[in-house]
């Protein structure tokens, strides 16, 4: 077999699971341990190089790395890397004088942003230190979007999306609020050299059934919270149900919870392996008593002499056929409620882009054609990233988008094809120091995961600001920051130094590691390791042929623990431990 | 030596055996010999050997005396009884420990410097015994742990680290065991478990006295250009016999009965060492011919190893010395201790 490929980045890469699972690739380990060395502004600064806003997603971030840590595979949780974010951000000190340099004298270009949430404001992050002028477009009167209309003050407080939004706009950010952008012809007519187009998905989904426009106590899911972050709103009914069982629905049903709602339901069509809410924000949500029906689906509103008093659901079984979840009615319901708020999915809308400008759009979907690597529609020039690219996604998933079509903006903008993308570079050090010490902690620490403190119940419900969630405690984050396996303090092997005394292999606390004969396919290969490899989406390390019998070192990288205790047994340093460090391309920058 | 204890934690798939237990649960303490020691592999061989055969760990002993060999027995089987006497002494422990209680499995890790200098005298009368007894002799031709000084296993013309060349005649531990008479002689490599841990499952199995020489090269003074106990000079000197199974009793036997030059032998309790079939027809019941096998491939230049002799009809210890056949700890007090006229008995007839 080939030997693994080391110098590509991609390989030790996806060896560091937190990173290769976040969209933005944000460096965990080592934010990690710039928290436990008490680095906290370093810390944050290196989140943001990544996600830009780590107070933000250190407290909403659907954390994708966290499923995807290897820790969760060693004893069942993984490590909280989310919460530990919103540590760095809450002890850091100002970082005013950290942010780039804002050149007086700009180069000439001009870039127009419409819509001011993530995706946009990553694109004024990233063009505005080139020296772009960027002009944003907000329907709205502040900036953030959804991160501020549809999150929770309870869940986000408002001076932590203030300052991370304020950083970008006080760049020198054209921004116009109050200003909805109603013709794309008319703006593209202004002579800008590229616009950027993220304006979310901003159209609550319907539910066009039986009794809905007999009533107005049914509220579109993130319309009713907008409304309620603008004051406009400020009661609700007492018995509230909340349709659909997304991350908007729980923050509907727990923001009903403050504002009087007594008897609050969630109702889901399916049972909960299928809900989209996280697992965190479905706990959260119960905590705070709010019942979560499954099974149920729409029927009609129940009217009484124009008023609203209740829905009627079809209760529905579910079975699996051929592999597809199909259901089957085996009863019908009626709750009583006093409104409805519906959160059952969010649609693009894009009335105000004219569809003969020689940008395409998808006729099933009516959506813009979007190429997947360079966010640019068919129009040259026009490009788009965030909820308005694909449709609804998350916060994280807008920030990378943002920093990839900032790459494509500055391409078309300096005369390069925008398919030409700056590719990633790596560095890779020895974490050596001496003998059997590294540049890193290397022992491992059983602690379990530490659990967030919460605000009381009684506090929490006296007000829709008070943030629920308070944050580690300096023990919780000690601990928590030893349980990180340090995945990017790679175990790095020179086949040639060899000599095969099986002392690694012995010692491996996880049996990852064999020295066998070569073998044919990896599949073969997997099944006869010191200890079968059966996650085929971790790698398989193969080196070169062993110098003294020809041998291959095989390393399973599933639970390999990082332990070091390899490289300290190894008597040749074939074995060495080393830093890797991923070195992202982003615009006006990257490895040539 | 590393800086941290092993994590206690394991990898998903690590299978147990019919105990429930892992082969992390048949580790000892954490090595303190050199990164790269022949010996740690030894233990590794041990650990699977032991975890194979289901060894239930509070029913074994570990006996060693001095030297770097002497110290594995700390990091294997935590929870078995073990004993670490002075230099060269360590038959003697065994040989005790063994007359009081049949019913352990015994495990002695000797050195060259403790078996073949200070402690040959011991060797050789627990051979001439034949004390049920797993012997490993961890092999490596220097005085490791008094900074490489020639052993007695030592071969002519080869040199130390410091480019000295020895003259003196090496002692074979094999050849010796052979030539005493020992019931289970055989040779294994640090970097073979292959062969090195059936060999071991055997030995534990075998009714007395089982030698296995293990070449387990020292890593810090014997592993260099000139050393004949080298990783690279065993690995190119190797001659290795037909590689054996180890079948234990409770496994039904289904492949075929040994054919075509392929050799069954039947141990005591019923468990098999099958001898695969290969080009030679070498015999691992006469003693003469292993004795000569292993001389002419010595003057080759050749290490050999392999299961060379066993011999399953001969009496242990305990036989040979008629004692009772019930451990002593299991003996009713007034068995063990008949009494002052049972005594007074004995006494008349030495009168």
């Amino acid at each position: 077999m080939d030997p693994s490929d080391v110098s590509n980045p991609r390989y030790y890469h996806k060896v560091v699971d937190c990173q290769w699972g976040c969209p933005a690739h944000t460096n965990v380990p080592e934010y990690i341990r710039l928290i436990a060395q008490g680095r906290y502004t370093d810390s944050y600064m290196l989140n943001r190089v990544s996600n830009v806003f780590p107070g933000i997603l250190g407290r909403t971030c659907d954390r994708p790395c966290e499923p995807a840590c290897r820790r969760g595979r060693v004893d069942g949780k993984p490590v909280a890397i989310c919460r530990l974010k919103r540590v760095a951000a809450d002890l850091r000190d100002d970082i005013k004088d950290r942010l780039p340099a804002i050149p007086e004298k700009k180069n000439g270009k001009r870039v127009a942003v419409i819509g001011a949430g993530p995706a946009s404001l990553t694109v004024a992050n990233d063009l505005m230190p080139l020296g772009y002028q960027c002009v944003m477009y907000e329907k709205l009167p502040r900036a953030g979007g959804l991160m501020r209309y549809n999150i929770p003050a309870f869940r986000l407080p408002a001076a932590v999306l203030d300052e991370e939004v304020n950083n970008i706009l006080d760049m020198g950010v054209d921004i116009r609020f109050n200003t909805p952008v109603q013709s794309l012809k008319a703006l593209l007519d202004e002579g800008y050299d590229a616009v950027f187009v993220g304006s979310g998905a901003p159209k609550g989904k319907e539910l066009d059934i039986p009794g809905r426009w007999d009533t107005d106590q049914v509220h579109i899911g993130i319309e009713w919270l907008g409304s309620v972050h603008f004051g406009h709103i400020e009661k609700i009914e007492p018995r509230v149900l909340i349709i659909g069982v997304g991350n908007t629905a729980m923050d509907c049903c727990r923001t009903s919870k403050r504002l009087g709602g007594t008897d609050v339901k969630v109702i889901a069509r399916r049972s909960r392996p299928y809900f989209k809410a996280s697992p965190w924000e479905l706990e959260d949500a119960e905590e705070e008593g709010i019942e979560i029906v499954e099974n149920h689906a729409p029927k009609r509103f129940v009217v009484e002499n124009g008023t609203l008093v209740g829905m009627e659901f079809e209760q529905l079984e579910w079975t699996e056929v051929d592999g597809r979840q199909k259901s089957k009615v085996i009863g019908t319901t009626i709750i009583p409620c006093d409104t409805v708020i519906l959160a059952i999915g969010q649609d693009n809308a894009f009335p105000w882009i004219e569809r003969d400008i020689g940008l395409a759009f998808d006729p099933k979907w009516d959506m813009p054609i979007v190429d997947k690597a360079t966010f640019q529609s068919t129009r040259p020039g026009v490009f788009f990233g965030g909820d308005a690219a694909w449709g609804p996604e998350n916060i994280i998933w807008a920030v990378e988008h943002g920093h990839q079509a900032a790459i494509s903006i500055h391409n078309h903008c300096q005369g390069i094809d925008v398919a030409q993308r700056p590719a990633d570079g790596m560095n890779l050090v020895s974490a050596k120091m001496g003998m059997q010490a590294w540049s890193y902690h290397n022992d491992y620490n059983p602690s379990p995961r530490a659990q967030m403190q919460h605000e009381e119940l009684v506090k929490r419900f006296s007000n829709v600001s008070v943030e629920v969630e308070l944050g580690f405690t300096p023990e919780q984050t000690a601990r928590e920051v030893q349980r990180c396996l340090n995945c990017d303090i790679e175990t790095h092997f020179t086949s040639k130094l060899c000599i095969e005394c099986d002392a690694c292999v012995d010692v491996c606390p996880v049996n990852c590691l064999t020295i066998t004969h070569d073998g044919t396919t990896e599949a073969e290969l997997r099944g006869r390791l010191s200890a079968p490899a059966l996650n085929p989406e971790q790698a398989l390390y193969t080196s070169a042929a062993l110098p003294q019998t020809g041998r291959l070192m095989v390393k399973d990288e599933d639970v390999c623990l990082h332990c070091g205790l390899c490289a300290e047994r190894c008597p040749t340093a074939a074995w060495d431990m080393q830093k890797f460090e991923l070195i992202r391309a982003h615009a006006g920058g990257g490895v040539a | 030596m590393t800086s941290i204890a092993k994590p206690p934690v394991t990898h998903p798939s690590l299978p147990k055996n019919a105990l429930g237990l892992t082969r992390r649960d048949y580790e000892g303490a954490m090595s303190t010999l050199c990164a790269g020691c022949g010996h740690d592999s030894v233990t590794a061989a041990l650990v699977q050997a032991f975890w194979e055969l289901d060894v239930p760990p509070h029913r074994a002993a570990k006996m060693s005396g001095i030297g770097c060999s002497s110290k594995t027995t700390a990091y294997f089987m935590r929870q078995s009884h073990g004993f670490n006497g002075v230099h060269g002494r360590m038959p003697s422990l065994a040989t005790g420990a063994n007359a009081a209680n049949r019913g352990l499995m015994y495990i002695g890790i000797s050195g060259d410097g403790d078996s073949l200098s200070i402690g040959m005298g011991q060797l050789s009368h627990a051979i001439r015994r034949n004390v049920n007894l797993l012997y490993v002799l961890e092999n490596n031709g220097v005085y490791g742990l008094t900074k490489g000084q020639f052993s007695a296993s030592a071969d002519i013309g080869s040199t130390s680290k410091k480019g000295d060349t020895n003259d003196q005649r090496p002692i074979d531990p094999v050849l010796l065991a052979l030539s005493l008479g020992a019931t289970f002689v055989a040779r294994g490599f640090s970097g073979d478990k292959a062969q090195l841990v059936p060999i071991l499952k055997a030995g534990l199995r075998h009714n007395g006295f089982a030698l296995i020489d293990v070449i387990s090269p020292c890593v810090s003074f014997n592993d260099h250009v000139g050393s004949t106990k080298s990783y690279r000079y065993t690995r190119e000197h190797y001659e290795e016999l037909a590689p054996v199974d180890f079948v234990p009793m409770r496994r039904e036997i289904t492949a075929p009965e040994a054919s075509g030059g392929a050799m069954s032998i039947a141990m005591h309790d019923g468990s098999v060492v099958r001898f695969r079939k290969t080009g030679d027809d070498y015999d691992p019941t006469n003693r003469d011919a292993a004795y000569a096998h292993v001389r002419r491939h010595q003057e080759r230049g050749e290490i050999v190893t392999g299961l060379l002799y066993i011999d399953e009809k001969t009496q242990d210890l305990h036989a040979l010395n008629r004692t009772t056949a019930t451990p002593l700890v299991d003996l009713p007090y007034e068995a063990l201790c008949p009494g002052n006229a049972a005594l007074q008995e004995l006494m008349a007839e030495y009168r």
